[in-house]
């Protein structure tokens, strides 16, 4: 800092009556103050200044001072609230940056000023410190938790596709579901994907989607662009939009190498829009494979179902025909047992043992005298035969009582 | 009933007629019913192009679907 050693004291006689030439008529400091902001904003055009952030602070009334300085030299900062916007994130001390801005001298403290517009990190440090804030935003509200994921349809009917009507995406996406040509429906919902009014665009058909509840499946999505290009798919009111959609959904943003916060949101990300329209639609020559397959299954299992059937039957037959016969032996048995029993109860086997039974003609058997006129005729039943005979006279029993078999006791 | 159920119901039935504890009777009407979701699914199977259509919403919230040309 190079000092002056001349030029000091009072000004070069100018007695003219010019403000600020004589003690008479010096000028008050905010006159000449705001003749220094006049003066250098008159000198200076906007620029591109270099440098480093240090003192960063975000004010209570929305403007963000800091300083930009090199090892020499710093210059006071001010971001107004206005033109924040513009800027991805809020730049952190000791972060090279790129400012674009207007030198200026703030009147109110006599400071020299650089008014800054946009502010381009070194690198991608702004880029990656927005999205970084969205996405810890989010995963607060669970929004990023995996649990909130849902399955895909395996067959879905209607897909829609939230993108530009004229993109290379619709295209893209267009000429897969062609390829694998399932019946499904695709269904554009057109919006702006980027510049200015794109995230309100994106927010908007996403809303529409979710209102119209007529599909199975959303894919939104957009083919490569540059960073600035794919930005409003990391707007998080659109990362919010898409985590409320009620539909299950597919991010297809740019190339494989950008993840995008909707990306994160969406319970499916896919590398480009083509590999989405893959996860999305069937394919037919899948399908008809399955088909055949159950189809096979079908036949195969009921085939076996019939054979087994036939085999029990012959099964039951069998065992029917073995327990007719049994039953039929034991019936045969059970009357041939009767008949013996029957047999030795007639009261004709009797005979066989040397009795003899008295009979009428009409075949009363005769067992009292009373039942006997004397010359009247019977039949003698005997063991071998029939004796025709003719009563004589009657008298009672030797004992007149009942004949006891019993043996005399001695 | 969607092309998606009628192939998890085909695969329900196909499963169960592969069990083998099945009565006779179930078995023939579940295949019975098999053909038939085996008809509709070849059938669905038929529809060959991708439709692309485009999402329209009047100011009173009503959707219409119209072709898109291309």
């Amino acid at each position: 800092m190079a000092r002056r050693t001349s030029g000091y004291g009072p000004p070069a006689a100018a007695e003219d009556g010019t403000p600020g030439s004589a003690p008479e008529n010096a000028i008050a400091v905010h006159t000449l103050t705001s003749a220094a902001k006049d003066l250098v904003e008159g000198a200076f055009p906007p620029l591109w200044v270099r440098g480093e952030i240090s003192d960063f602070k975000a004010h209570r009334n929305g403007h963000w001072y800091f300083a930009l300085r090199d090892a020499d030299a710093q210059v006071k900062c001010v971001v107004w609230s206005a033109q924040q916007r513009r800027i991805p994130a809020t730049p952190d001390d000791g972060m090279q940056v790129l400012a674009f801005g207007q030198m200026t001298v703030w009147p109110v403290r006599g400071d020299l000023q650089f008014s800054v517009r946009a502010i381009e990190a070194a690198g991608d440090g702004l880029w990656r410190k927005a999205l970084e804030q969205t996405r810890l935003r989010l995963e607060k509200d669970g929004l990023l938790d995996p649990a909130r994921k849902r399955m895909l349809p395996a067959f879905p009917r209607r897909i829609a596709v939230i993108t530009s009507p004229d993109g290379a995406a619709l295209h893209d996406i267009i000429t897969v579901a062609r390829s694998r040509s399932a019946a499904v429906e695709l269904v554009l919902v057109a919006a702006k994907v980027q510049g200015e009014g794109a995230p309100e665009s994106l927010v908007a058909a996403i809303e529409r989607v979710g209102r119209w509840a007529d599909a199975d499946l959303l894919i939104i999505g957009r083919g490569g662009g540059s960073r600035e290009d794919l930005w409003a798919f990391n707007d998080e009111r659109v990362a919010r939009a898409l985590a409320a959609c009620p539909l299950p959904t597919i991010s297809a943003v740019g190339h494989e190498v950008d993840i995008s916060i909707c990306d994160l949101v969406a319970d499916v990300r896919a590398a480009t829009p083509s590999a989405a329209a893959e996860m999305a639609v069937p394919s037919r020559r899948e399908l008809v494979g399955r088909v055949e397959s159950l189809g096979k299954r079908l036949a195969a299992a009921a085939q076996r179902r019939e054979d087994r059937a036939v085999a029990a039957l012959a099964q039951v037959q069998k065992r029917l025909t073995v327990a007719a016969s049994t039953l039929a032996e034991r019936r045969r048995a059970r009357i041939e047992s009767v008949a013996g029993r029957l047999q030795a109860l007639s009261p004709l086997a009797v005979l066989g043992r040397g009795f003899a039974v008295a009979r009428a003609a009409n075949g009363a058997t005769l067992s009292d005298v009373g039942q006997f006129r004397p010359d009247g005729t019977f039949d003698l039943w005997l063991r071998d035969g029939i004796v025709a005979a003719t009563a004589g006279e009657t008298r009672p029993l030797p004992d007149a009582g009942p004949i006891s078999f019993l043996p005399e006791l001695p | 009933m969607t092309f998606e159920q009628t192939l998890q119901r085909l695969e329900e039935i196909v499963r169960d007629l592969e069990r083998t504890d099945l009565d006779l009777d179930r078995a023939l009407a579940l295949f019975e019913e098999g053909i038939g979701h085996l008809r509709t699914a070849g059938a669905a199977l038929q529809q060959v192009d991708a439709r692309v259509q485009q999402l329209m919403e009047a100011a009173d919230g009503t959707f219409t679907v119209t072709e898109l040309g291309g």
